[in-house]
């Protein structure tokens, strides 16, 4: 039996950030799919009750939920580069600015991406205000967590990847050059570590995905404005 | 921001400053308590700067540099003060369930507590039931042990006990008992309450529930 286990979903930021994290620590890792939108398996049920969710990380047979605790615990377990600072203010700093992604910056983008009309607008500007709030720390920085990648940086993975897919195929445009000069120049050079690049999912099947439910909400739309 | 030493800004009502106030207490760490007396109405301006983005206390202002929200408080208390009683259980996979079980509840009470108290009728009813639902979940994670944290009052303990202070709100506006539902979950409430540190931090829940009616009040809620 494998001592580390990761149920996790090839498409999932959250679970790719986990993925990166033990991949940046050296750990070997039995990877389990999960099939989140159609049936979950037994084991996922059985080590996350709670909230049924990807990603789980699983050591020793015990069992450890939510991206962020998990990221956390692997930099405790494992020697290795660090995923936050060594400082305990800096690592106040990078605990804020995870919650901060995790709890405003993902909402009001997904948001944006996936709502019409007026809740669309209002997304955007809320997330617009968000991103400006994350370009303004990135002064004088490469990344967030300095000349290295840290916790920020993985947790951001939805911004350099996910969304930049998201927001083409909705049709805007909010991460403009102009706008975000820095967050631009950071997602370049985020994009291009090795670790990130080579852990990702391939923009091709992802894009096939999104493409698909974007069809989907537009015909419940459209069939919901027929009625 | 002046270096005033250790400076908490905060509200007498806020389980998450409570949360730090318990912290600093357990660690003997002397602090300047600020109250946000108009929190409602008019932040200060320090706490303006101190805590921009989200303009809610608790901030601990340390050397002149703010720290936000209550676990980040609390996991730095700890990391600064080493020497003095370990709030943070010791082993990793310990420390990612009482952090684990904290963004649960944290989650489940800022939705579902102010559903208990503003809402009513069938949204309520369904509110009390989840919040009981949460506490029957914290039980199972408690066990038989007298502290979320073992033998040792810890992290889960401090960051929960806080909100023992609104049950009588929750209880009168929802018409049940936490002590008869969750009877385990009340020894450890009261065990908790037999400490310095909480009996000190915590208010009167009578003066709570005063407050949740002027706030009612105050909102133009019935």
């Amino acid at each position: 039996m494998a001592e580390v286990k990761l149920f996790g979903s090839w498409g999932s930021p959250f679970s790719r950030r986990i993925e990166v994290a033990l991949k940046l620590k050296g750990v070997e890792y039995e990877f389990i799919e999960e099939d989140i939108y159609n049936k979950k398996s037994p084991l996922l049920l059985k080590y996350n009750p709670v909230h049924k969710k990807v990603p789980v990380l699983l050591h020793n047979g015990k069992p450890i939920c939510e991206s962020l605790v998990i990221l956390e615990y692997i930099d405790e377990t494992w020697e290795g580069p660090s995923i936050l600072p060594k400082d305990p203010y800096e690592r106040a700093m990078a605990r804020f600015w995870v919650k901060f992604l995790d709890e405003k910056c993902f909402p009001a983008m997904w948001q944006a991406c996936w709502s019409i009309g007026e809740e669309q607008e209002k997304a955007k500007e809320e997330a617009t205000e968000f991103l400006k709030i994350l370009e303004g720390t990135l002064s004088g920085k490469k990344f967030f967590g300095g000349d290295s990648i840290g916790m920020v940086d993985i947790v951001a993975n939805f911004i350099a990847y996910w969304f930049m897919i998201l927001q083409e195929l909705a049709g805007f445009e909010l991460l403009t050059k102009e706008k975000f000069p820095k967050l631009n120049e950071w997602m370049n050079e985020y994009l291009n570590c090795s670790i990130i690049k080579e852990n990702l999912p391939l923009k091709d099947k992802l894009t096939a995905v999104f493409q698909a439910r974007f069809q989907a909400v537009a015909a419940a739309a459209a069939a919901a404005a027929a009625k | 921001m002046e270096d005033e030493g250790v400076v908490l800004l905060g509200f007498w009502s806020s389980p998450y400053v409570m949360r730090v106030k318990i912290a600093l207490e357990e660690k003997g760490i002397q602090f300047l308590y600020k109250e946000e007396e108009n929190i409602f109405r008019s932040k200060s301006p320090l706490l303006l700067q101190a805590n921009p983005i989200y303009m809610k206390v608790p901030v601990l202002i340390h050397n002149g540099k703010p720290i936000c929200e209550s676990l980040n408080i609390l996991e730095y208390i700890d990391e600064v003060w080493k020497d003095k009683f370990t709030i943070l259980p010791h082993h990793p996979y310990e420390k990612a369930k009482s952090r684990f079980w904290i963004h649960f509840f944290d989650k489940m009470i800022f939705d579902i507590g102010r559903r208990m108290w503003a809402s009513k009728g069938e949204d309520q009813d369904a509110a009390k039931l989840e919040f009981l639902k949460s506490l029957k979940l914290l039980e199972e994670e408690l066990g038989d042990k007298p502290y979320f944290g073992g033998d040792q009052f810890g992290l889960l303990d401090i960051a929960l006990i806080p909100f023992s202070c609104r049950f009588y709100t929750y209880e009168m506006f929802c018409k049940f008992s936490v002590e008869k539902s969750c009877p385990k979950f009340m020894k450890w409430v009261n065990k908790c309450n037999e400490r310095g540190s909480v009996s000190k931090a915590l208010p009167n829940p009578y003066k709570v529930y005063d407050f949740v009616l002027e706030v009612k009040k105050m909102l133009g809620i019935e």
